[in-house]
Protein backbone atom coordinates (compact mmCIF):
# COMPACT_ATOMS: atom_id res chain seq x y z
CA UNK A 1 0.00 0.00 0.00
CA UNK A 2 1.06 3.54 -0.41
CA UNK A 3 1.29 5.84 2.80
CA UNK A 4 0.17 8.38 0.01
CA UNK A 5 -3.51 9.81 0.76
CA UNK A 6 -5.43 8.46 -2.45
CA UNK A 7 -6.77 10.65 -5.17
CA UNK A 8 -10.12 12.37 -4.99
CA UNK A 9 -13.51 10.27 -5.24
CA UNK A 10 -14.23 10.09 -9.30
CA UNK A 11 -18.01 9.59 -8.25
CA UNK A 12 -20.06 11.44 -5.42
CA UNK A 13 -19.64 9.36 -2.42
CA UNK A 14 -23.86 8.54 -0.85
CA UNK A 15 -22.96 9.51 2.36
CA UNK A 16 -26.82 10.14 3.00
CA UNK A 17 -26.91 6.43 1.92
CA UNK A 18 -24.71 5.18 4.43
CA UNK A 19 -25.10 7.55 7.51
CA UNK A 20 -28.98 5.47 7.37
CA UNK A 21 -26.67 2.60 8.64
CA UNK A 22 -25.68 3.83 11.98
CA UNK A 23 -28.68 4.23 13.80
CA UNK A 24 -26.85 6.62 16.51
CA UNK A 25 -26.10 9.10 13.69
CA UNK A 26 -30.05 9.77 14.73
CA UNK A 27 -29.07 10.87 17.94
CA UNK A 28 -29.59 14.41 18.88
CA UNK A 29 -27.34 16.10 21.45
CA UNK A 30 -28.37 19.57 23.59
CA UNK A 31 -31.13 19.43 21.03
CA UNK A 32 -28.97 19.44 17.80
CA UNK A 33 -28.31 16.46 15.48
CA UNK A 34 -24.98 15.18 16.64
CA UNK A 35 -22.36 15.62 14.63
CA UNK A 36 -19.82 13.10 16.22
CA UNK A 37 -16.19 14.08 15.63
CA UNK A 38 -14.35 11.50 18.05
CA UNK A 39 -13.89 8.81 15.33
CA UNK A 40 -9.93 8.99 16.20
CA UNK A 41 -11.13 8.07 20.10
CA UNK A 42 -13.79 5.15 19.00
CA UNK A 43 -16.37 4.62 15.55
CA UNK A 44 -19.63 3.88 15.09
CA UNK A 45 -21.35 0.97 14.61
CA UNK A 46 -23.62 0.13 11.37
CA UNK A 47 -27.10 -2.29 11.96
CA UNK A 48 -24.85 -4.47 9.93
CA UNK A 49 -22.70 -5.15 13.07
CA UNK A 50 -25.29 -4.71 15.59
CA UNK A 51 -27.88 -7.52 13.42
CA UNK A 52 -24.54 -9.90 13.62
CA UNK A 53 -24.29 -9.61 17.06
CA UNK A 54 -27.91 -10.12 18.05
CA UNK A 55 -27.98 -13.02 15.41
CA UNK A 56 -24.82 -14.95 16.97
CA UNK A 57 -26.60 -14.58 20.09
CA UNK A 58 -29.96 -15.58 19.41
CA UNK A 59 -28.62 -18.34 17.35
CA UNK A 60 -24.90 -19.67 17.34
CA UNK A 61 -23.61 -18.94 21.08
CA UNK A 62 -21.47 -21.41 22.63
CA UNK A 63 -17.62 -22.06 23.51
CA UNK A 64 -15.62 -22.63 20.66
CA UNK A 65 -12.98 -25.23 20.07
CA UNK A 66 -14.29 -27.25 22.50
CA UNK A 67 -17.26 -29.65 22.55
CA UNK A 68 -18.85 -31.43 19.20
CA UNK A 69 -22.08 -30.39 19.89
CA UNK A 70 -24.10 -28.57 17.06
CA UNK A 71 -23.71 -24.67 18.38
CA UNK A 72 -20.28 -25.14 19.77
CA UNK A 73 -19.56 -25.97 15.98
CA UNK A 74 -21.18 -23.29 14.84
CA UNK A 75 -19.54 -20.78 16.98
CA UNK A 76 -16.39 -22.03 16.29
CA UNK A 77 -16.66 -21.69 12.47
CA UNK A 78 -18.17 -18.30 12.79
CA UNK A 79 -15.06 -17.23 14.96
CA UNK A 80 -12.56 -18.83 12.69
CA UNK A 81 -14.17 -17.02 9.57
CA UNK A 82 -14.20 -14.11 11.07
CA UNK A 83 -10.56 -14.54 11.21
CA UNK A 84 -10.16 -15.28 7.46
CA UNK A 85 -12.09 -12.34 7.09
CA UNK A 86 -9.81 -10.36 8.78
CA UNK A 87 -6.85 -12.60 7.13
CA UNK A 88 -7.83 -10.58 3.60
CA UNK A 89 -8.61 -7.09 4.72
CA UNK A 90 -5.13 -6.95 5.55
CA UNK A 91 -3.84 -9.29 2.65
CA UNK A 92 -1.72 -11.35 5.59
CA UNK A 93 -0.54 -14.75 3.72
CA UNK A 94 -2.49 -17.10 6.14
CA UNK A 95 -5.19 -16.83 9.18
CA UNK A 96 -2.71 -18.48 11.80
CA UNK A 97 -0.78 -15.19 11.22
CA UNK A 98 -3.97 -13.37 12.49
CA UNK A 99 -4.33 -13.58 16.43
CA UNK A 100 -7.14 -12.25 17.65
CA UNK A 101 -6.23 -9.72 20.85
CA UNK A 102 -8.29 -7.52 23.22
CA UNK A 103 -7.23 -4.41 20.81
CA UNK A 104 -4.03 -2.93 19.75
CA UNK A 105 -2.80 -2.61 23.33
CA UNK A 106 -2.92 -5.59 23.89
CA UNK A 107 -1.17 -7.03 20.86
CA UNK A 108 1.60 -4.34 21.59
CA UNK A 109 2.18 -5.64 24.69
CA UNK A 110 1.91 -9.52 23.89
CA UNK A 111 4.79 -8.88 21.77
CA UNK A 112 6.96 -6.86 24.15
CA UNK A 113 6.19 -9.67 26.57
CA UNK A 114 6.52 -12.30 24.41
CA UNK A 115 8.47 -11.35 21.28
CA UNK A 116 10.70 -8.76 23.42
CA UNK A 117 11.54 -11.09 26.77
CA UNK A 118 12.90 -13.54 24.53
CA UNK A 119 15.19 -11.40 21.78
CA UNK A 120 16.21 -8.08 23.88
CA UNK A 121 19.02 -8.03 26.29
CA UNK A 122 21.08 -5.36 28.54
CA UNK A 123 22.40 -2.76 26.08
CA UNK A 124 19.89 -3.11 23.23
CA UNK A 125 17.97 -0.37 21.87
CA UNK A 126 14.25 0.13 20.76
CA UNK A 127 13.55 2.59 18.08
CA UNK A 128 10.11 4.59 18.85
CA UNK A 129 8.86 8.08 17.67
CA UNK A 130 7.97 10.78 19.45
CA UNK A 131 4.11 10.53 18.01
CA UNK A 132 3.48 7.63 19.68
CA UNK A 133 0.45 6.91 21.41
CA UNK A 134 1.33 5.79 25.13
CA UNK A 135 0.19 2.24 24.27
CA UNK A 136 3.41 1.87 22.09
CA UNK A 137 5.77 3.71 24.31
CA UNK A 138 4.82 1.83 27.77
CA UNK A 139 5.05 -1.53 27.11
CA UNK A 140 8.40 -0.99 25.81
CA UNK A 141 9.51 1.30 28.52
CA UNK A 142 8.78 -1.92 30.86
CA UNK A 143 10.42 -4.53 28.96
CA UNK A 144 13.13 -1.71 28.96
CA UNK A 145 13.63 -1.28 32.78
CA UNK A 146 13.60 -5.38 32.93
CA UNK A 147 16.01 -5.84 30.80
CA UNK A 148 18.30 -2.75 30.90
CA UNK A 149 17.78 -1.57 27.19
CA UNK A 150 17.39 1.75 25.79
CA UNK A 151 14.03 3.99 23.72
CA UNK A 152 15.65 5.98 21.24
CA UNK A 153 13.17 8.15 19.60
CA UNK A 154 12.16 9.51 15.81
CA UNK A 155 11.72 13.12 16.44
CA UNK A 156 9.39 15.05 13.61
CA UNK A 157 9.40 18.21 12.24
CA UNK A 158 7.38 21.33 13.17
CA UNK A 159 4.36 19.50 10.52
CA UNK A 160 4.38 16.37 12.29
CA UNK A 161 6.05 14.88 9.74
CA UNK A 162 9.15 12.20 10.84
CA UNK A 163 12.59 12.74 10.33
CA UNK A 164 13.76 10.00 8.54
CA UNK A 165 17.45 11.25 8.02
CA UNK A 166 17.59 11.04 11.84
CA UNK A 167 15.93 8.12 11.76
CA UNK A 168 18.55 6.45 9.78
CA UNK A 169 21.19 7.64 11.97
CA UNK A 170 19.61 5.64 14.88
CA UNK A 171 20.32 2.75 13.85
CA UNK A 172 23.31 0.81 15.01
CA UNK A 173 24.71 -2.75 15.85
CA UNK A 174 22.11 -2.57 19.31
CA UNK A 175 19.05 -1.91 17.24
CA UNK A 176 17.25 -4.77 17.89
CA UNK A 177 13.38 -3.45 17.27
CA UNK A 178 11.64 -0.25 15.71
CA UNK A 179 7.67 0.34 16.83
CA UNK A 180 6.31 3.05 14.56
CA UNK A 181 2.91 4.41 14.64
CA UNK A 182 1.44 4.14 10.89
CA UNK A 183 -1.11 6.88 11.43
CA UNK A 184 -0.60 9.78 14.32
CA UNK A 185 -3.77 9.91 16.68
CA UNK A 186 -3.02 13.09 17.78
CA UNK A 187 -1.99 15.28 14.67
CA UNK A 188 -3.05 12.89 11.72
CA UNK A 189 0.29 12.76 10.48
CA UNK A 190 0.73 9.20 7.95
CA UNK A 191 4.22 8.11 8.43
CA UNK A 192 6.16 6.53 5.70
CA UNK A 193 6.14 3.15 7.03
CA UNK A 194 7.20 1.16 4.24
CA UNK A 195 10.12 3.28 3.51
CA UNK A 196 11.34 2.79 7.64
CA UNK A 197 10.39 -0.94 7.04
CA UNK A 198 13.00 -1.18 3.92
CA UNK A 199 15.38 0.39 5.90
CA UNK A 200 14.89 -1.19 9.06
CA UNK A 201 14.90 -4.83 7.04
CA UNK A 202 18.42 -3.65 5.40
CA UNK A 203 20.24 -3.70 8.91
CA UNK A 204 18.43 -6.91 10.27
CA UNK A 205 15.83 -5.24 12.38
CA UNK A 206 12.22 -6.09 12.48
CA UNK A 207 9.87 -3.79 12.72
CA UNK A 208 6.21 -3.52 14.47
CA UNK A 209 3.41 -1.03 12.79
CA UNK A 210 0.25 -0.08 15.51
CA UNK A 211 -2.04 0.49 12.97
CA UNK A 212 -4.91 1.40 15.28
CA UNK A 213 -5.43 5.08 13.75
CA UNK A 214 -4.54 3.83 9.80
CA UNK A 215 -6.58 0.40 9.62
CA UNK A 216 -9.78 2.49 10.01
CA UNK A 217 -8.83 4.95 7.14
CA UNK A 218 -6.21 3.11 4.26
CA UNK A 219 -6.40 0.00 3.24
CA UNK A 220 -3.49 -2.00 4.56
CA UNK A 221 -1.48 -4.73 3.09
CA UNK A 222 1.15 -6.11 5.80
CA UNK A 223 2.46 -8.23 2.71
CA UNK A 224 2.99 -4.99 0.82
CA UNK A 225 4.06 -3.37 3.77
CA UNK A 226 6.42 -6.42 4.29
CA UNK A 227 5.54 -5.62 8.32
CA UNK A 228 6.99 -8.00 10.83
CA UNK A 229 3.68 -7.09 12.86
CA UNK A 230 0.76 -5.27 12.80
CA UNK A 231 -1.33 -4.47 15.70
CA UNK A 232 -5.21 -2.75 15.57
CA UNK A 233 -8.77 -2.55 17.31
CA UNK A 234 -11.98 -3.34 16.58
CA UNK A 235 -13.80 -0.66 17.79
CA UNK A 236 -12.19 1.89 15.91
CA UNK A 237 -13.07 -0.20 12.63
CA UNK A 238 -17.22 0.03 13.10
CA UNK A 239 -16.39 -3.21 15.12
CA UNK A 240 -17.12 -4.32 19.33
CA UNK A 241 -14.52 -3.29 21.91
CA UNK A 242 -12.61 -5.58 23.21
CA UNK A 243 -11.42 -7.28 19.85
CA UNK A 244 -8.58 -6.23 17.96
CA UNK A 245 -6.25 -8.12 15.95
CA UNK A 246 -1.98 -8.32 15.81
CA UNK A 247 -0.77 -9.83 12.79
CA UNK A 248 2.24 -11.39 12.99
CA UNK A 249 4.82 -12.82 10.33
CA UNK A 250 4.68 -17.13 10.82
CA UNK A 251 8.02 -17.51 11.69
CA UNK A 252 8.51 -15.02 14.17
CA UNK A 253 4.93 -15.97 15.89
CA UNK A 254 5.39 -19.46 16.09
CA UNK A 255 9.48 -18.88 17.41
CA UNK A 256 7.82 -16.87 20.14
CA UNK A 257 6.71 -18.12 23.89
CA UNK A 258 3.21 -17.92 25.30
CA UNK A 259 1.87 -14.66 26.26
CA UNK A 260 -0.75 -16.02 28.71
CA UNK A 261 -0.81 -19.21 29.91
CA UNK A 262 -4.35 -21.20 30.20
CA UNK A 263 -6.88 -23.21 28.24
CA UNK A 264 -6.85 -23.48 24.23
CA UNK A 265 -3.66 -22.27 24.03
CA UNK A 266 -1.84 -25.75 24.77
CA UNK A 267 -1.53 -29.12 23.19
CA UNK A 268 -0.86 -31.40 25.94
CA UNK A 269 -0.68 -30.40 29.87
CA UNK A 270 0.83 -32.78 32.60
CA UNK A 271 2.23 -31.56 36.16
CA UNK A 272 5.73 -32.73 34.51
CA UNK A 273 6.00 -30.55 31.25
CA UNK A 274 3.31 -29.15 29.04
CA UNK A 275 3.62 -28.33 25.59
CA UNK A 276 1.62 -25.57 23.76
CA UNK A 277 -0.84 -25.26 20.53
CA UNK A 278 0.30 -24.20 17.54
CA UNK A 279 -0.21 -20.61 16.30
CA UNK A 280 -2.94 -19.00 16.70
CA UNK A 281 -4.18 -20.64 19.65
CA UNK A 282 -0.93 -20.52 21.28
CA UNK A 283 -1.92 -16.79 21.86
CA UNK A 284 -5.24 -17.01 22.13
CA UNK A 285 -5.40 -18.35 25.76
CA UNK A 286 -8.81 -18.81 27.90
CA UNK A 287 -12.61 -18.47 26.19
CA UNK A 288 -11.95 -15.29 23.99
CA UNK A 289 -14.32 -12.42 23.31
CA UNK A 290 -16.12 -14.80 20.44
CA UNK A 291 -19.29 -12.30 19.32
CA UNK A 292 -16.67 -9.45 19.67
CA UNK A 293 -14.47 -11.53 16.73
CA UNK A 294 -17.37 -12.22 15.19
CA UNK A 295 -18.83 -8.32 15.10
CA UNK A 296 -14.88 -7.46 13.91
CA UNK A 297 -15.74 -9.59 10.87
CA UNK A 298 -18.98 -8.38 9.93
CA UNK A 299 -17.31 -4.48 10.21
CA UNK A 300 -14.72 -5.78 7.67
CA UNK A 301 -17.62 -7.60 5.69
CA UNK A 302 -19.42 -3.65 5.53
CA UNK A 303 -16.00 -1.74 5.16
CA UNK A 304 -14.43 -3.92 1.81
CA UNK A 305 -18.66 -3.40 0.61
CA UNK A 306 -17.91 0.31 0.75
CA UNK A 307 -14.09 -0.04 -0.57
CA UNK A 308 -11.47 1.68 1.38
CA UNK A 309 -9.66 3.53 -0.68
CA UNK A 310 -13.02 5.05 -1.42
CA UNK A 311 -13.68 5.13 2.14
CA UNK A 312 -9.67 7.48 1.92
CA UNK A 313 -11.02 9.55 -0.73
CA UNK A 314 -14.29 10.81 0.78
CA UNK A 315 -11.98 11.77 4.58
CA UNK A 316 -9.46 13.12 2.35
CA UNK A 317 -12.27 15.69 0.91
CA UNK A 318 -13.37 16.14 4.74
CA UNK A 319 -9.82 16.84 5.52
CA UNK A 320 -9.25 19.76 2.54
CA UNK A 321 -12.60 20.99 3.57
CA UNK A 322 -12.25 21.08 7.42
CA UNK A 323 -8.35 22.79 7.09
CA UNK A 324 -9.39 25.39 4.72
CA UNK A 325 -12.27 26.52 6.65
CA UNK A 326 -10.39 25.94 9.75
CA UNK A 327 -7.00 28.03 8.59
CA UNK A 328 -9.36 30.55 7.33
CA UNK A 329 -10.59 31.77 10.69
CA UNK A 330 -9.34 34.02 13.08
CA UNK A 331 -7.77 32.96 16.58
CA UNK A 332 -7.38 29.18 15.04
CA UNK A 333 -3.88 27.43 15.12
CA UNK A 334 -3.66 23.96 13.48
CA UNK A 335 -1.40 21.76 14.99
CA UNK A 336 0.11 18.79 12.54
CA UNK A 337 0.22 19.83 8.96
CA UNK A 338 2.15 17.00 7.19
CA UNK A 339 1.84 16.02 3.82
CA UNK A 340 0.19 12.87 4.30
CA UNK A 341 -2.29 12.70 6.73
CA UNK A 342 -5.43 11.31 7.88
CA UNK A 343 -8.54 13.17 8.70
CA UNK A 344 -7.70 14.19 11.92
CA UNK A 345 -7.23 17.93 12.87
CA UNK A 346 -6.07 18.69 16.17
CA UNK A 347 -6.03 22.53 16.95
CA UNK A 348 -6.18 25.53 19.03
CA UNK A 349 -8.15 28.43 19.81
CA UNK A 350 -6.05 31.36 20.90
CA UNK A 351 -6.91 31.92 24.49
CA UNK A 352 -9.33 29.33 25.17
CA UNK A 353 -8.18 26.06 26.68
CA UNK A 354 -8.89 22.48 24.70
CA UNK A 355 -11.43 21.63 27.92
CA UNK A 356 -13.87 24.75 27.51
CA UNK A 357 -13.71 24.27 23.31
CA UNK A 358 -15.31 20.83 24.16
CA UNK A 359 -17.52 21.68 26.84
CA UNK A 360 -19.03 24.69 24.43
CA UNK A 361 -18.84 22.36 21.35
CA UNK A 362 -20.75 19.60 23.13
CA UNK A 363 -23.61 22.63 23.69
CA UNK A 364 -23.70 22.77 19.61
CA UNK A 365 -23.92 18.56 19.42
CA UNK A 366 -20.26 18.47 18.13
CA UNK A 367 -18.41 15.89 19.55
CA UNK A 368 -14.31 16.26 19.42
CA UNK A 369 -11.80 14.95 22.27
CA UNK A 370 -9.66 17.36 24.33
CA UNK A 371 -7.08 16.64 26.01
CA UNK A 372 -3.24 15.33 25.43
CA UNK A 373 -4.54 12.32 23.63
CA UNK A 374 -2.59 10.11 24.94
CA UNK A 375 0.75 11.31 23.86
CA UNK A 376 2.43 13.08 26.53
CA UNK A 377 5.51 13.24 24.74
CA UNK A 378 4.15 14.58 21.50
CA UNK A 379 2.40 17.64 23.61
CA UNK A 380 5.34 18.12 25.33
CA UNK A 381 7.26 18.49 21.58
CA UNK A 382 4.43 20.72 20.32
CA UNK A 383 4.67 22.81 23.53
CA UNK A 384 1.36 22.45 24.48
CA UNK A 385 -0.86 20.79 27.37
CA UNK A 386 -3.63 19.54 25.55
CA UNK A 387 -5.23 20.10 22.15
CA UNK A 388 -9.05 19.78 20.64
CA UNK A 389 -8.87 16.96 18.02
CA UNK A 390 -12.03 16.35 15.06
CA UNK A 391 -11.34 13.21 13.94
CA UNK A 392 -13.40 12.51 10.76
CA UNK A 393 -14.70 9.09 9.79
CA UNK A 394 -16.52 7.86 6.16
CA UNK A 395 -20.26 8.68 7.57
CA UNK A 396 -18.93 12.67 8.16
CA UNK A 397 -20.47 15.14 5.90
CA UNK A 398 -19.56 18.40 4.87
CA UNK A 399 -22.52 20.28 6.52
CA UNK A 400 -20.67 18.73 9.67
CA UNK A 401 -17.00 20.00 8.42
CA UNK A 402 -19.29 23.69 8.61
CA UNK A 403 -20.99 22.56 11.94
CA UNK A 404 -17.70 21.80 13.52
CA UNK A 405 -16.66 25.72 12.12
CA UNK A 406 -19.64 27.43 13.46
CA UNK A 407 -19.27 26.02 16.72
CA UNK A 408 -15.60 27.13 16.84
CA UNK A 409 -17.00 30.90 15.99
CA UNK A 410 -19.89 29.98 19.04
CA UNK A 411 -16.99 29.31 20.86
CA UNK A 412 -14.90 32.07 20.58
CA UNK A 413 -18.06 34.60 20.97
CA UNK A 414 -18.50 33.36 24.25
CA UNK A 415 -15.02 34.09 25.59
CA UNK A 416 -14.76 37.35 23.37
CA UNK B 1 -28.55 24.33 39.51
CA UNK B 2 -28.34 24.37 35.16
CA UNK B 3 -27.22 21.47 32.88
CA UNK B 4 -26.57 24.22 30.21
CA UNK B 5 -22.44 24.89 30.22
CA UNK B 6 -23.79 28.32 28.48
CA UNK B 7 -24.85 29.09 31.78
CA UNK B 8 -22.14 27.84 33.78
CA UNK B 9 -19.72 30.36 31.38
CA UNK B 10 -21.20 32.96 32.52
CA UNK B 11 -19.77 36.43 33.10
CA UNK B 12 -18.58 36.31 36.32
CA UNK B 13 -16.47 33.57 35.53
CA UNK B 14 -15.15 34.52 31.99
CA UNK B 15 -14.07 37.85 33.91
CA UNK B 16 -11.99 36.00 36.72
CA UNK B 17 -10.91 33.93 33.73
CA UNK B 18 -9.88 36.75 32.04
CA UNK B 19 -8.53 38.91 34.76
CA UNK B 20 -7.83 36.05 37.27
CA UNK B 21 -7.10 38.18 40.96
CA UNK B 22 -4.50 37.30 43.36
CA UNK B 23 -2.58 35.97 40.10
CA UNK B 24 1.12 35.53 40.23
CA UNK B 25 3.51 34.26 43.00
CA UNK B 26 4.56 35.00 46.71
CA UNK B 27 8.31 35.67 48.28
CA UNK B 28 8.24 33.32 51.09
CA UNK B 29 5.30 32.26 51.62
CA UNK B 30 4.42 29.72 55.02
CA UNK B 31 2.33 27.76 53.08
CA UNK B 32 2.63 26.44 49.43
CA UNK B 33 0.94 23.49 47.01
CA UNK B 34 0.83 22.27 43.52
CA UNK B 35 -2.37 20.63 42.29
CA UNK B 36 -2.35 18.67 38.94
CA UNK B 37 -4.97 17.11 36.79
CA UNK B 38 -2.83 14.56 35.15
CA UNK B 39 -5.93 13.63 32.97
CA UNK B 40 -5.83 16.47 31.12
CA UNK B 41 -2.41 18.27 31.92
CA UNK B 42 -3.59 21.24 34.13
CA UNK B 43 -1.59 22.58 37.02
CA UNK B 44 -2.09 25.31 39.82
CA UNK B 45 0.76 26.01 41.84
CA UNK B 46 -0.57 28.41 44.99
CA UNK B 47 1.08 29.98 48.42
CA UNK B 48 0.08 31.50 51.05
CA UNK B 49 1.88 33.48 53.89
CA UNK B 50 -0.68 32.17 57.13
CA UNK B 51 -0.35 34.36 60.59
CA UNK B 52 -2.06 33.50 63.59
CA UNK B 53 -4.19 30.65 61.78
CA UNK B 54 -5.40 33.85 59.09
CA UNK B 55 -4.51 34.11 55.79
CA UNK B 56 -3.44 37.11 55.25
CA UNK B 57 -1.60 36.67 51.51
CA UNK B 58 -2.27 34.01 48.92
CA UNK B 59 -1.67 34.03 45.18
CA UNK B 60 -1.80 31.22 42.71
CA UNK B 61 -0.52 30.66 38.72
CA UNK B 62 -0.61 28.34 36.34
CA UNK B 63 -1.97 26.86 33.51
CA UNK B 64 -5.34 25.77 33.35
CA UNK B 65 -8.83 25.75 31.66
CA UNK B 66 -11.41 28.81 32.33
CA UNK B 67 -13.26 27.02 34.93
CA UNK B 68 -9.96 25.86 37.01
CA UNK B 69 -8.19 29.37 36.53
CA UNK B 70 -11.84 31.20 37.76
CA UNK B 71 -12.14 28.70 40.65
CA UNK B 72 -8.93 29.50 41.50
CA UNK B 73 -9.06 33.27 41.35
CA UNK B 74 -12.45 33.35 42.91
CA UNK B 75 -11.11 31.00 46.33
CA UNK B 76 -8.25 33.67 46.71
CA UNK B 77 -11.02 36.72 47.21
CA UNK B 78 -13.01 34.24 49.30
CA UNK B 79 -10.52 33.12 51.78
CA UNK B 80 -8.08 36.11 51.97
CA UNK B 81 -8.22 37.70 55.56
CA UNK B 82 -10.10 34.38 56.33
CA UNK B 83 -9.54 32.17 59.34
CA UNK B 84 -8.20 28.93 58.04
CA UNK B 85 -11.03 27.32 60.02
CA UNK B 86 -13.17 29.67 57.53
CA UNK B 87 -11.41 28.17 54.63
CA UNK B 88 -11.33 24.98 55.73
CA UNK B 89 -15.87 24.95 55.81
CA UNK B 90 -15.66 26.45 52.61
CA UNK B 91 -13.49 23.93 50.61
CA UNK B 92 -15.89 21.19 51.74
CA UNK B 93 -18.61 23.52 51.25
CA UNK B 94 -17.42 24.07 47.33
CA UNK B 95 -16.61 20.24 46.78
CA UNK B 96 -19.75 19.06 47.93
CA UNK B 97 -21.61 21.58 45.90
CA UNK B 98 -19.54 20.83 42.86
CA UNK B 99 -20.10 16.99 42.85
CA UNK B 100 -23.80 17.68 43.58
CA UNK B 101 -24.18 16.08 46.87
CA UNK B 102 -25.53 19.75 48.37
CA UNK B 103 -27.09 22.53 46.38
CA UNK B 104 -25.79 26.16 46.63
CA UNK B 105 -29.01 27.00 48.56
CA UNK B 106 -28.16 24.71 51.76
CA UNK B 107 -24.18 25.86 51.19
CA UNK B 108 -24.36 28.92 54.07
CA UNK B 109 -21.30 30.00 53.25
CA UNK B 110 -20.74 29.68 49.34
CA UNK B 111 -21.96 33.39 48.24
CA UNK B 112 -20.92 33.86 44.78
CA UNK B 113 -19.05 30.49 44.69
CA UNK B 114 -22.98 29.74 43.97
CA UNK B 115 -22.17 30.47 39.66
CA UNK B 116 -20.30 26.90 39.87
CA UNK B 117 -23.27 25.05 40.94
CA UNK B 118 -23.76 23.53 37.61
CA UNK B 119 -20.67 22.20 37.14
CA UNK B 120 -22.24 19.16 38.59
CA UNK B 121 -24.24 18.44 35.46
CA UNK B 122 -20.61 17.79 33.53
CA UNK B 123 -18.87 15.00 35.48
CA UNK B 124 -15.83 15.50 33.49
CA UNK B 125 -15.36 18.91 34.34
CA UNK B 126 -15.88 18.93 38.51
CA UNK B 127 -12.17 18.23 38.89
CA UNK B 128 -11.09 21.27 37.01
CA UNK B 129 -13.76 23.71 39.68
CA UNK B 130 -11.92 21.84 42.75
CA UNK B 131 -8.69 21.39 41.71
CA UNK B 132 -7.78 24.90 43.20
CA UNK B 133 -9.49 23.78 46.30
CA UNK B 134 -7.95 20.23 46.70
CA UNK B 135 -4.59 22.54 46.41
CA UNK B 136 -5.62 24.64 49.08
CA UNK B 137 -6.26 21.54 51.27
CA UNK B 138 -2.81 20.09 50.65
CA UNK B 139 -1.38 23.48 51.15
CA UNK B 140 -2.83 23.54 55.06
CA UNK B 141 -2.09 20.04 55.58
CA UNK B 142 1.55 21.30 54.27
CA UNK B 143 1.45 18.70 51.24
CA UNK B 144 3.66 20.21 48.81
CA UNK B 145 1.82 18.27 45.75
CA UNK B 146 -1.67 17.18 45.28
CA UNK B 147 -3.16 15.21 42.05
CA UNK B 148 -6.93 14.75 41.12
CA UNK B 149 -5.96 11.01 40.74
CA UNK B 150 -3.56 10.44 43.59
CA UNK B 151 -4.54 7.99 46.18
CA UNK B 152 -3.12 10.80 48.55
CA UNK B 153 -5.95 13.34 47.31
CA UNK B 154 -7.00 14.74 50.47
CA UNK B 155 -10.29 15.64 49.21
CA UNK B 156 -10.44 11.76 48.21
CA UNK B 157 -14.00 12.36 46.27
CA UNK B 158 -15.94 9.03 45.05
CA UNK B 159 -15.23 7.27 41.82
CA UNK B 160 -18.07 8.89 39.74
CA UNK B 161 -18.06 12.22 41.36
CA UNK B 162 -15.58 13.55 39.48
Amino acid sequence: MSHSPTPAAPVAFDVARIRADFPILNLRVAGKPLVYLDNAASSQMPQAVIDRLVRYQTHEHANIHRAVHYLSETATAAYEAARTTLQRFINAREAREVIFTSGTTEGINLVAQSWGRQNIRAGDEIILSVLEHHSNIVPWQMLAQEKGATIRVVPMNDAGELQLDVYEALFNERTRLVSVGHVSNALGSIHPVKQMITFAHAHGVPVLVDGAQAAPHLAVDVQELDCDFYAFSGHKLCGPTGIGILYGRAALLEAMPPFKGGGDMIHTVSFEKTTYASIPNKFEAGTPPIAAAIGLGAAADYLNTLGMATIAAHEHELLRDATEQLAATPGVRLLGTAQHKAAVLSFMLQGIHPHDVGTLLNQEGVAVRTGHHCAQPLMARLGVAATSRASFAFYNTHAEVDALVAGIRTVQKVFS
Amino acid sequence: MSADPKALYQDVILDHNRKPRNYGELAQPSHHAEGVNPLCGDHIHLALDIRDDTIERIAFHGESCAICKASASMMTTMVKGKHTDEAKTLIHEFVDMATGRVTAEASPHIGRLAVFSGISALPMRVKCAILPWHTLQAAFLSEPSTSTEADADPMRTAPGDA
